[in-house]
């Protein structure tokens, strides 16, 4: 008997033992790091990038410049090919081909937003702030938006420089003076494209730091690791073109319904291939063998977990009804109001805006491509119009769940033609001049050739932007139970796959407890009828 | 009501010991993550819950493989023929006549461990029910390969349907089961004897020729 006890013993030491060790036998818990970093960091080892030209020792460029496409045609006599591969790229053209009703898309084409609506084909001069040309015109491309380090105001500069280096006073010909070695000091500083520079434009899209993309602000300019890990200044320090790759001036990234990767490949299937996704250098299972975080990955983009939330240091904004746009102060005259972080919440330019900062995404099935309504569709008034909207869904092998941030709009469209319309904002004829709906949206539809009946009122839409930038580090990425719940699951929206925990069979469920419940409640009567009767089975004691 | 006087027998081998507590722990272990991935509750936490789950799962079938290789080898499968003889004797004493404190119409022995309600369940236990279990935890753990195994048109809702559904039935089962272990001659006598494998019977009971282990 003892002998036997104490097999016995041993046997159920045995079990326990093993059922603990296998799964941390098999995890194999020790400091490696992820495979998917290791790849990373190898393809990004050479990351120094060498330059062969000291631009301030060009006789070409160490001359008087009087205006801007004097300097461009300096950068040309060189980079002989750089403005034809410029222009064909959407950077300056600011379209993407046409849809199937003939409508532009882009915006320099018919391409509408729920932020300043329409640029009105180029016409709108405010829009012009961004487009790399020189000032408003678009006859020279501007190399220097793009390449040089210093921030310039370029219209500005050229002007003082000419008002004064005219004068005969010599207290304003030193201002001048001053003035072209600033110009000469930006025409020196060149480089490939820093975060700065893209930024200038990316960051305040929409008129403002924030506007457009909840991802993509001033905070990104020198961001920190807990910020971006990738761009970091203290960590890879990454700038925008170490993954939007650039192939003849054309960069990589998503252009309107086109993806930005057709094909999701890493650098170990093809070392040539673009490092737009985050797959091309991390692969596709990046994460430790055996962590369930890379069966995720054909199913979840990278960004719904690495990226929490954005806005995280500069707010953005959420959404803009323009419906509130008009009203005056008790002098009669427009004004603007702040919120808390500062920002205008109305303007009666604009109307009512609202900021938010550490946005929580919205998720859709996304494969790359968002579906983006024109001037030209047609649309349903009687809900809220999805003007931009990601496309794909759970049965697309190339769709993945991807985190956005959502615009709400409310903005006018044409109550006879069923169509969205494109108020002209700026300029004299323009609705922040004077206010005047008809007269803005009269103009602005004449200019991109779309008809207006003359009435309107303001629909509530909606606008997407991706969100792939504040990758976040790993210690902060969203946990399993944000989305692997029953109650406010980050995921609750997406449809077509069961996810454990978030999901189940209610009749099954109920019925599934009930039984559960109805054996407790049988062998307690059972158990209780036992000990009324004294019996205790055979014995009857 | 006459105290018979019991004997002891060793009723139980080590291996068949080890087998229905190992099970036991994993099956303990299963349902608790389970319920815990499926969102009952919180204990341990998902990720934990996962993959403490899939292990086990996988513990699981080795350990079920090997049960497979002893019923076969020992002949002990013929513990689990099921048999109608006897049967509603059994489901009456446990209705009624264990209230009276009459005996067991069916006493245990070497060779007819099982009363026929027993057999019955057992062998549905281990022919449908874990099996049941088993290919549908196994479907849903390689959800992820499923393109790989030429199954890609399975619904991964009716594979979690039915392992939801057997897990419901297990855990219902396993509740009845723990509770009869206390309706021997004394609370624990049952447990006892899967402790040790020694169970007190009653002397003299007899065993009927059907109900025996056919020896070759």
């Amino acid at each position: 008997m003892e002998k036997i006890k104490r097999v016995n013993f041993i046997s159920l030491l045995f079990i326990a033992i093993m059922v603990t060790i296998a799964p941390a036998a098999a995890g194999n818990e020790t400091d490696e790091q992820a495979p998917g970093r290791t790849m990373a960091q190898q393809a990004t080892k050479e990351k120094k990038m060498w330059i062969t030209a000291d631009h301030s020792k060009f006789e070409t460029l160490n001359k008087q410049f009087d205006s801007g496409p004097e300097i461009t045609n300096a950068c040309l006599s060189c980079h002989s090919e750089a403005e034809n591969q410029f222009h064909k790229t959407i950077h300056w053209t600011w379209t993407a081909g046409s849809d199937l009703d003939g409508a532009i898309i882009g915006k320099a084409g018919h391409s509408l937003n729920n932020f300043c609506i329409s640029g009105n084909m180029m016409n709108d001069k405010g829009c012009m702030s961004c487009h790399p040309g020189w000032g408003k015109s678009t006859e020279s491309i501007n190399c220097l938006t793009c390449h040089s380090q210093k921030d310039m105001k370029w219209e500005e500069s050229f002007e003082d420089f000419q008002a004064f280096s005219g004068s005969d006073d010599p207290e304003e010909q030193a201002i001048a003076n001053e003035i072209q070695g600033e110009i000469l000091e930006a025409v020196h500083d060149i480089a490939r494209p820093t975060r700065k520079n893209c930024g200038s434009c990316h960051f305040y899209g929409g008129g403002g730091d924030g506007v457009k993309h909840g991802d993509l602000d001033s905070s990104m300019t020198n961001p920190n690791k807990t910020l971006d890990v990738h761009m970091g200044v203290d960590g890879q320090n990454f700038n925008c073109t170490r993954c939007h790759t650039t192939t003849l001036h054309n960069i990589a990234g998503r252009i309107y319904t086109q993806p930005a990767a057709t094909e999701r490949k890493s650098l170990v299937d093809d070392d040539l291939t673009s490092k737009i996704t985050c797959e091309s250098c991390h692969t596709a299972t990046p994460h430790k063998q055996g962590n369930k975080a890379n069966d995720h990955t054909d199913k979840v983009a990278c960004q719904s977990c690495h990226i929490p939330d954005m806005a995280r240091i500069n707010p953005t904004k959420m959404s803009w009804d323009w419906a509130q746009s008009g009203k005056l102060n008790e002098e009669g005259k427009p004004y603007k109001t702040k919120d808390e972080f500062g920002k205008h919440d109305y303007m009666s330019i604009k109307g009512q805006m609202k900021w938010e900062k550490n946005v929580k995404p919205e998720y859709f099935w996304f494969n790359g491509s968002i579906a983006g309504l024109s001037a030209k569709d047609s649309i349903d008034p009687s809900g809220v119009v999805k003007l931009s909207h990601p496309v794909g869904n759970f049965d697309d092998p190339g769709s993945r769940i991807f985190p956005f941030k959502v615009h709400h709009g409310n903005q006018p469209y044409d109550k006879i033609n069923k169509t969205l319309l494109a108020p002209l904002l700026s300029g004299p004829d323009g609705y922040w001049t004077h206010l005047d709906w008809v007269k803005a949206l009269t103009t602005g539809n004449e200019m991109i050739g779309v008809p207006f009946s003359g009435e309107f009122d303001f629909v509530k839409t909606t606008y997407v932007f991706p969100t792939t930038h504040m990758v976040t580090p790993k210690e902060n990425v969203v946990n399993c139970t944000e989305c692997h719940t029953g109650t406010n699951s980050r995921l609750a929206d997406i449809a077509g796959v069961y996810m454990p925990a978030r999901d189940n069979f209610k009749i099954l469920d109920t019925l599934g407890w009930l039984v559960i419940l109805g054996s407790f409640i049988g062998v307690a009567l059972h158990g209780i009828g036992r000990m009324i009767a004294g019996t205790n089975g055979r014995k009857g004691k | 009501m006459t105290s018979k006087k019991t004997t002891n027998i060793y009723l139980y081998t080590r291996y068949e010991r080890f087998w229905h507590w190992l099970q036991m722990f994993l099956i303990l272990l299963l349902l608790v993550t389970g319920f815990e991935v499926h969102g009952a509750y919180t204990f341990m936490g998902f990720e934990t819950a996962v993959t403490v789950h899939n292990y086990t799962g996988l513990a699981w079938l080795i350990a079920f493989a090997f049960f497979v290789f002893w019923v076969f080898t020992t002949g002990e499968w013929r513990q689990y023929l099921p048999t109608t003889r006897k049967m509603f004797s059994v489901i009456r004493y446990y209705a009624f006549g264990i209230f009276r404190g009459e005996p067991h119409p069916v006493p245990k022995s070497k060779d007819a461990k099982h009363n026929p309600l027993q057999r019955i369940v057992y062998l549905l236990l281990a022919v449908t029910l874990l099996p049941v279990q088993m290919l549908s935890g196994l479907l849903y753990w390689g959800y992820n390969s499923w393109a790989d195994w030429g199954i890609g048109w399975l619904s991964l809702n009716v594979v979690v349907f039915v392992h939801m559904a057997a897990a419901f039935s297990i855990l219902s089962f396993l509740i009845v089961h723990v509770y009869m272990t206390t309706t021997g001659h004394s609370v624990t006598a049952h447990v006892k004897a899967m402790i040790t494998g020694w169970e007190d019977v009653e002397e003299g009971a007899m065993v009927e020729a059907w109900e025996q282990k056919i020896r070759k």
